[in-house]
């Protein structure tokens, strides 16, 4: 790996090549909101959040390689504006009831929006109507509080090799599914291992008993095991 | 612009009131404890639910609304508030986002009153009592800014008396009710 | 087959068909089929069996003739005279045509002959749509009696893979899928990208409301197609090909049936698949039938689909010239792209390049609908006017109304309205408009359209056809039609007209792919050019148009609205 120069900020930084721009703005200090980013899965680029303007031109920095010379600004008043959108966006899509979330004071959906400053929603409220899962033993699925972030998904198929969930419908009318659309609790695939519950930004996912502002999610056991394969830390 | 009328002579003319919420917001104002001395040292409550006021007063300086816009009686109260209030300030999270009480959006307003008032217990009939003294509701719950424009939000349900104390005196101040990162969070 | 063959097999058909009195050519495309012209045909061969012509006459299910809306058409050859082509036809006039072409002394069936120099047809340049309307897509003898395959035996024999690449370059096509760009350099790219397995793809994924150019090339002129497949495959250095159509269309399969049998006889031949013309190029095709997702015409998305993954794009870099199918270098161009292929190999790339404009050359086909009074697939030269289009070879307005506006591009175009009229249609023009070319979807809007309902119409395309993965386009679609069905239903404000025009800002912007990014066009567009019909929708609560309903009020208004409309719900007399 070489050594790269680029301007983020008006400041002239540096990072390594096939490193993405998200790494890079991390690395050097600067807060860049995301949702669907997760360290230790694969990306997804879908929460917009990360977007940053390279040279002139909005892309997100998740799934931007930095590059030699490449001018990054990350918080423009347009970028911030933008933030603020998306995010009001996302609480307008489902039914966001902070207030009798089990993930109230826990939820990054929620924390992100108070560190963006996003105050109150401009948009109609869509309040679908949407079901909840809770046949699993251990966990429930709640699609009032999903936002299609996919790290479920994601941590499924790549971690814990299942591929239990999946995504069903398209744009608006898009769900996660377990398998073939069955219920949780039914699903053959599903090793109960709680990668997903554990990865889930929001209170979609969560345990079977939890009320108002219980749950509580870690995720820093993904680096962990990715880490642990990777150097085959695990003989016992 | 308030601390010069201060200075005139009369006490900052604030209101709060009550749309469709709980009153749990109001009842976290009252847990500002001793510091509500120090509000009204600054500050006449000339409207509010808790001051039996049955008119919306004029030339109010700051008006707290808790609750959100559910039916056509919060609608014009709404519109009174924000022809006499220099500075609206949406009072907690059903105020702010609708909150527990846009949770009913999702059905429609005949189905809500049926299962409400017509499947119930009671089951009352149709075309009775309650369908003529009930305010008409809303197709849907609205935050109060969608309705009316707002000046300054106070997210949480209830808002903690940290958080209304940092908002309200900094109106009472003068200044913008900008709160810091760790009280903006909803819920 | 090698190349002796082929020139024997095309002066055979050529002979056979000089020897016939006259051919009929019976339109078997979608419009035509569902105008009848199956009824049509079938009383043509019966008629052409009476007179005891079969020897003498063929009958063929031919392509499309482009009059769509004034289907059946039947199309009559008659040694080296110029083409007849009758318009509405039933199967009584179908009888009497063939009556007449058997005897002069028959019925007098000039009532629905289109005039040789109508300008419907006189004012077209039909080069990609060359053939069609000429031939039975399931001929592969006539086709090649047309000059078929001589272009890829040429460049099999004649030409370096370099070479070919640097034709298309010459000849200046740009990529027929909207976007315009450069169709040599992406071969270039494609070409030099290392790697021993490489791909062709069409997008046949076609699906901007009212165009069908390039389902009606695939049903028209298959053999086309395939020949620029071959072509491609060959100067790029691929051996397989994927032609991906869009599911759903009505008849699909039947259609994609005929497609494969079109390219297992074009392998029989020994013009496709293992040594092409007995070469040392081989090329194999095959059909990857889509969901009917929309969101497939963009390419990431289309090649996940082929690989029988969902189709959500991904971003890019890496390009598909990079990293495509099963991460191997693929070229991925339009139908139409490829159906200009031949053309330039057989005429040359100067011949192509002195078509056209500076920046746009060659033709473009359209699919132009809407309330015009002729109908159709058109091919025109790029550069030629919007009011050559429309008043020309439209026909102009239907029922003596007012023209309004062109919509074109689909739900990622925008509208060009009247006083726009003489600018020329290539790929910069447009696009200064604050329209694009697209993939050719043309619909005529006049003075009974709403540009409001227009825009609202699209959006709602938009949010249907959206993937769902990134959050602008999922979430920003839904709310910027909410504004619109606001506006059109009386209860928006002015406010929620700035909210709509900051959304379209931010999804153009902020969303991961050509759809989301192109979804406020049709928006941005209406109100660059209408934004008076917008205002009069909000201040004034009108629709100029009178298509818009507006039976709702702004929520302010609800306190006095909605009492009344409870008491008259109930029945009871309002109160003044």
């Amino acid at each position: 790996m070489s050594v790269i120069t680029l301007t983020l900020n008006g400041e002239m930084i540096s990072g390594l090549t096939g490193q993405t721009l998200l790494e890079v703005i991390r690395e050097h200090g600067v807060e860049l909101p995301t949702l669907c980013h997760l360290e230790g899965i694969s990306e997804r680029g879908g929460c917009r959040l990360c977007m940053v303007e390279v040279n002139g031109r909005m892309t997100a920095a998740c799934v931007t390689k930095a590059n030699e010379g490449m001018h990054v600004n990350t918080h423009t008043e347009k970028l911030q504006n933008y933030r603020r959108m998306i995010l009001e966006l996302l609480f307008a899509e489902r039914n966001h009831v902070c207030a009798v979330c089990v993930m109230n004071g826990h939820c990054e959906l929620q924390s992100v929006a108070a560190a963006q400053g996003m105050d109150s929603v401009r948009y109609d409220y869509l309040s679908p109507e949407l079901p909840m899962d809770a046949s699993h033993k251990r966990f429930v699925l709640d699609h009032n509080r999903c936002i299609l972030c996919t790290r479920c998904l994601r941590v499924c198929d790549e971690v814990e090799g299942a591929h239990t969930w999946e995504l069903k419908g398209r744009g608006i009318h898009s769900m996660v599914i377990t398998d073939l659309n069955g219920p949780w609790g039914e699903s053959p695939s599903c090793t109960s291992c709680g990668k997903c519950v554990q990865v889930c930004p929001t209170g979609a996912l969560y345990d079977q008993g939890s009320t108002v502002a219980e749950m509580e999610k870690k995720h820093d056991f993904l680096p962990w095991i990715l880490g642990g394969r990777g150097k085959k830390e695990w003989n016992w | 612009m308030m601390a010069k009328k201060k200075e005139a002579n009369t006490k900052i003319r604030l209101a709060t009131a009550w749309l469709g919420g709980c009153s749990g917001c109001h009842m976290s104002f009252l847990d500002l404890d001793e510091q509500l001395l120090d509000l009204f040292a600054a500050a006449d409550l000339v409207y509010s639910p808790i001051a039996d006021i049955k008119e919306f007063p004029p030339n109010v300086d700051v008006t707290l609304v808790e609750g959100a816009v559910a039916n056509v009686d919060h609608l014009e109260l709404a519109q009174q508030i924000r022809a006499n209030s220099k500075i609206v300030v949406s009072f907690g999270d059903c105020a702010v986002t609708g909150n527990v009480t846009s949770l009913r959006n999702r059905l429609g307003v005949d189905d809500l009153l049926t299962a409400v008032y017509h499947e119930g217990p009671g089951n009352l009939p149709r075309g009775g009592e309650v369908d003529k003294v009930m305010p008409a509701l809303l197709p849907k719950v609205l935050p109060l800014h969608q309705v009316i424009p707002v000046d300054a939000t106070i997210p949480g349900c209830p808002p903690d008396p940290e958080r209304i104390w940092t908002a309200v005196s900094a109106l009472l101040a003068g200044k913008e009710a900008t709160l810091p990162e760790k009280m903006r969070m909803f819920g | 087959m090698n190349r002796s063959e082929l020139f024997n097999m095309a002066q055979v058909e050529q002979e056979r068909q000089a020897k016939l009195r006259f051919r009929i050519l019976s339109c078997a495309s979608t419009p035509c089929l569902s105008a009848g012209s199956q009824d049509v045909f079938n009383a043509l061969q019966t008629a052409v069996t009476e007179h005891g012509l079969n020897a003498e006459v063929d009958v063929v299910a031919s392509g499309c003739n482009g009059l769509c809306s004034h289907g059946p058409v039947v199309r009559i050859q008659t040694g080296d005279a110029p083409d007849d082509i009758y318009e509405f036809v039933t199967p009584e006039i179908a009888r009497q045509i063939v009556a007449r072409y058997a005897d002069e002394n028959g019925a007098d069936v000039s009532e629905h002959l289109i005039p040789a120099d109508a300008p419907f047809f006189a004012k077209q340049q039909r080069i990609v749509l060359g053939n069609s309307g000429r031939i039975d897509q399931e001929d592969i003898e006539g086709y090649i009696a047309r000059g078929g395959y001589t272009a890829l035996a040429h460049v099999l024999r004649e030409m370096a893979p370099e070479q070919v690449c640097d034709a298309i370059n010459q000849s200046g096509l740009r990529g027929r899928g909207g976007a315009g760009y450069p169709t040599g350099l992406k071969w270039q790219l494609v070409r030099k990208a290392p790697s021993n397995k490489k791909y062709v793809v069409v997008n046949c994924d076609e699906g901007d409301p009212g165009a069908y150019m390039d389902r009606t090339i695939l049903e028209s002129d298959p053999h086309r197609l395939l020949e620029g497949m071959a072509i491609a495959g060959y100067a790029v250095g691929a051996d397989q090909g994927y032609i991906f159509v869009r599911g759903g269309y009505p008849g699909a399969e039947k259609r994609l049936n005929q497609l494969e049998r079109v390219i297992r006889m074009a392998e029989k031949h020994g013009l496709l698949g293992g040594r092409v013309m007995d070469s040392n190029f081989s090329f194999r095709i095959d059909i990857r039938l889509g969901a009917g997702a929309f969101v497939c015409g963009e390419e990431t998305a289309l090649m996940l689909s082929i690989m029988g993954k969902r189709a959500q794009p991904v971003p890019r870099p890496p390009y598909p010239a990079q990293r495509g199918l099963w991460g191997a270098p693929t070229l991925l161009n339009n139908v139409e792209t490829f159906a200009n292929i031949v053309p330039i190999i057989l005429n040359g790339a100067d011949w192509y390049a002195n078509i056209g404009t500076e920046k746009s050359k060659g033709t473009k086909v359209f699919a132009l609908a809407g309330k015009v009074v002729n109908g159709g697939l058109i091919e025109v030269p790029m550069g030629m006017t919007l009011r050559e289009i429309i008043y020309d070879i439209g026909g102009g307005i239907r029922d003596g109304h007012e023209f309004k506006a062109a919509q074109t591009g689909g739900p990622s175009g925008g509208c060009i309205p009247a006083q726009h009229l003489d600018s020329p249609v290539d790929y910069e023009s447009m696009k200064a408009l604050g329209s694009i070319m697209g993939s050719g979807g043309l619909i005529v809007l006049d003075d009974t359209s709403c540009m409001v309902d227009v825009a609202r119409f699209f959006m709602e395309f938009c949010v249907d056809e959206s993937c769902g993965k990134c959050v602008p386009c999922r979430v920003g679609t839904m709310q910027m039609l909410r504004q619109l069905e606001k506006i059109c239903n009386g209860s928006a404000t002015m406010q929620d007209l700035e909210i709509l025009e900051e959304l379209c800002e931010m999804v153009r912007e902020t969303s991961l792919c050509g759809l989301g990014q192109s979804a406020p066009n049709p928006v941005l567009s209406t109100l660059r050019h209408f934004r008076d019909e917008y205002e009069a929708h909000i201040l004034e609560r009108r629709c100029p148009a009178g298509v818009c309903k507006m039976d709702q009020v702004p929520v302010m208004e609800l306190a006095e609205e909605l009492p009344r409309r409870m008491r008259s719900a109930s029945g009871q007399k309002e109160v003044a």
